[in-house]
């Protein structure tokens, strides 16, 4: 009690507004046209899909399945899918899986030098992996309330808190699969005279693959968690759905909208868990 | 020229290299070196490989072998001292010149094979041409030739995953044959496989040496693989030489305690050739010669039976008392057709595989040389001799004048010396 009275408050929250306050005026037009370029991309991708018509679309889906994961996934995608279109959730599954589709891909784009980076230099690694401590703890709804005024309510402001929230990850199970390649094997590849980049895309990288997947795999599970989250900042979407009915007391839509998400998850989860894992079995 | 020359060779492992040194210099012992951070690798070593040879660096572990051989190709940058490979003092190579020496001048072979999981058996034997730039299907060619040659054809396409280790290392010495080096650096290659495929790879590779004339070093603690496969051996201790020579000088002359300590553990089954044992046949039969000319000539000496040679003594076969009895009955001019196929041996064969062979053979067996002229013949009687008084001779401790002239009491009587008189001279 004594405490909290005699020693002034530290203003860390104060700081913390007037550097954003003053990065927000100085460069909120460049994260602003970042954002419109951002936004017609993901609306352009969600416009088209959404002109192919879902019964032409959905089987396209579980053949791309059945091609990279087998029958079984196929199956449960078309099924899976057939009922979200039955539910009337279709174009919010659309929208929802676009941002998941952005965000991995800017978070892998981000992740994947990064986590090689820090796998191969030790100063890299002693500053990033503590920044990669605090993105992950630091409880995700902090970041949808400063990516407002940079980039606007709505769906690209989503997707940049998806991104931090979900690069983690990446890095850090790229920098871990190229870390876990054997130390005779670098040796090998040194002793035939390899250079530093023919080492890393022809002996790290190949034999990281099947770890750096299962970041992936990670990146879109997270990704898929924060859309929801970042529905309250205007995302639209299946969390949207979910959001609407939180406003409303419906529990019957909200578990609707909630069991889309968890179909959209694991079709998600089994393609890439696989693709990951076919890499591996190839080797063995 | 000595193709690679290694002078006062030092490598210290720690945190001040340089302090390391220094210690070393006032004459600290490896333990008081340790104590204080550092970690003596190798220490003032120097020796010489010329070109052609299979030089064969032998220690415990812990003795800077590995250390030594991976100085060679720099994977470990030696502290202190040079080493030339064909004049050239590879310790002041830039970047570029050791890629370069890697790249078309030096090849490994590792312990644990250190195979590529997540390419096919070709591509890994591509390895080394891939790097250097070479196109896929001439890699892919040259890559296949090295496999034919070690024996892998028809697993060109397979994951080293799916091979047995044996295997696994000929598609190791493959991918360090492809990229046509002067120098193969073998670390412990065989060391990972069990006893009967480590001694085929061994057989193996001084059959490939005889072909390709490499310049080698090869690694290994086993003083069996050691003898078998080296020109010359050099002996490690606490990373210093202790000993350089021939298989037969370091058995016959150890430089102290430690090397005899080593060599009284070898198997003298595998160090002893048929030439250790050699004698020569006093009496043989021409082909020519009649049945009764053949009786008398094994009644004269007591024998049941005579190996049959041309007037040139070319080998061919063997004439026993029975098959001589029925000629005689049959009345047959010459002992032709009474003669049987008589297996054969080299002069430098060792004990080992003669001893399979007299397993089945009855009578004497024929030592030949390249023209398959006979030098002189092995009995049963001679091979354990020789084993058993090498054996006891170690066990008393006088492992230096043990394995060749052992024999030569047993043979004294009945022998030419001529063959061991030859043996002596190499």
């Amino acid at each position: 009690m004594m405490f909290a009275t005699t020693v002034p408050k530290f203003p860390l929250a104060h700081i913390v507004d007037v550097a954003l306050d003053w990065t927000t005026s100085h460069f909120a037009f460049i994260t602003k046209a970042l954002s419109h370029g951002l936004s017609a991309v993901i609306d352009a991708i969600v416009s088209g899909l959404l002109f192919v018509p879902p019964w032409l679309l959905i089987p396209a889906i579980a053949a791309l399945g059945w091609w990279a994961a087998g029958r079984r996934v196929a199956i449960g995608t078309l099924v899976g899918l057939l009922f979200l279109w039955d539910l009337r959730l279709w174009e919010p599954t659309v929208q929802t899986f676009t941002l998941v589709l952005i965000s991995t891909l800017i978070a892998v784009a981000i992740g994947l030098p990064l986590g090689i980076a820090a796998a191969l230099n030790k100063r890299t690694n002693r500053i990033v992996m503590p920044v990669l401590d605090f993105m992950q703890t630091m409880p995700a709804f902090v970041y949808l309330i400063p990516a407002i005024p940079f980039f606007g309510l709505g769906a690209v402001s989503a997707a940049v808190a998806t991104v931090i929230f979900s690069t983690p990850p990446a890095i850090r199970l790229t920098a871990l699969g190229i870390r876990q390649v054997p130390a005779d094997l670098i040796e090998a590849a040194d002793a035939f005279g390899s250079t530093r980049w023919q080492k890393l895309f022809k002996v790290q990288l190949p034999m990281a693959v099947p770890t750096i997947m299962a970041g992936v795999n990670q990146t879109i599970m997270l990704a898929l968690s924060m859309v929801v989250i970042a529905a309250m900042i205007g995302a639209g979407g299946l969390g949207g759905e979910v959001w609407k009915a939180i406003q409303r007391l419906e529990p019957g839509k909200g578990f609707e909208s909630g069991i889309a998400i968890v179909v959209l998850a694991m079709i998600l989860d089994r393609i890439t868990q696989r693709i990951g894992r076919r890499n591996d079995a190839k080797s063995h | 020229m000595p193709k690679i020359k290694v002078e006062k060779l030092t490598k210290i492992f720690g945190p001040q290299p340089q302090k390391g040194l220094r210690m070393l210099d006032e004459g600290k012992d490896n333990k008081t070196i340790r104590e204080a951070g550092h970690a003596v690798g190798v220490a003032d070593v120097s020796f010489e490989v010329e070109e052609g040879e299979l030089l064969v660096v032998m220690g415990l572990s812990g003795s800077g072998k590995s250390t030594l051989i991976r100085c060679l190709n720099r994977l470990n940058e030696p502290t202190r001292g040079s080493i030339f490979i064909d004049d050239k003092d590879i310790t002041k190579f830039d970047h570029e010149a050791l890629l370069k020496l890697r790249r078309n001048k030096i090849s490994m072979v590792f312990q644990h094979f250190a195979l590529f999981p997540h390419r096919s058996v070709t591509d890994n034997a591509a390895y080394g041409l891939e790097i250097q730039g070479v196109g896929v299907d001439e890699r892919r060619r040259k890559a296949r030739e090295a496999l034919d040659l070690v024996g892998l054809k028809g697993w060109e396409d397979a994951y080293p995953g799916q091979l047995s280790g044996g295997m696994q290392q000929r598609v190791g010495l493959a991918r360090a044959l492809a990229v046509e080096p002067d120098i193969m650096l073998m670390d412990e290659a065989f060391s990972a496989l069990d006893p009967l495929i480590r001694r085929d790879m061994q057989h193996e590779m001084i059959s490939l040496q005889e072909r390709m004339k490499k310049t080698i070093v090869f690694i290994t603690h086993d003083l069996d693989e050691a003898l078998q496969i080296g020109d010359r051996i050099v002996l490690m201790k606490d990373g210093r030489v202790v000993q350089i020579g021939t298989p037969e000088d370091i058995l016959n002359n150890p430089a102290n305690a430690y090397v005899e300590r080593f060599v009284e553990s070898v198997d003298m089954s595998r160090v002893l050739t048929a030439r250790s044992v050699l004698r020569r046949a006093r009496v043989v039969a021409f082909a020519h010669d009649g049945p009764r000319t053949v009786l008398h000539k094994m009644d004269d000496d007591n024998l049941a039976s005579l190996l049959v040679v041309r007037r040139d003594y070319t080998l061919v076969g063997t004439i026993s008392l029975e098959q001589a009895d029925k000629a005689v009955k049959d009345g047959a001019k010459s002992i032709e057709g009474y003669i049987e196929q008589t297996p054969s041996v080299k002069a430098d064969e060792p004990l080992m595989s003669i001893i399979g062979i007299l397993a089945e053979w009855r009578w004497s067996l024929p030592v030949v040389d390249e023209a398959d002229k006979v030098l002189g013949v092995v009995t049963r009687a001679g091979v354990l001799t020789a084993l058993s008084d090498s054996s006891s001779e170690t066990a008393a401790g006088d492992a230096g004048e043990a394995p060749v002239e052992a024999v030569a009491p047993a043979e004294a009587e009945t022998a030419a010396s001529a063959s061991n008189q030859e043996d002596k001279q190499a």
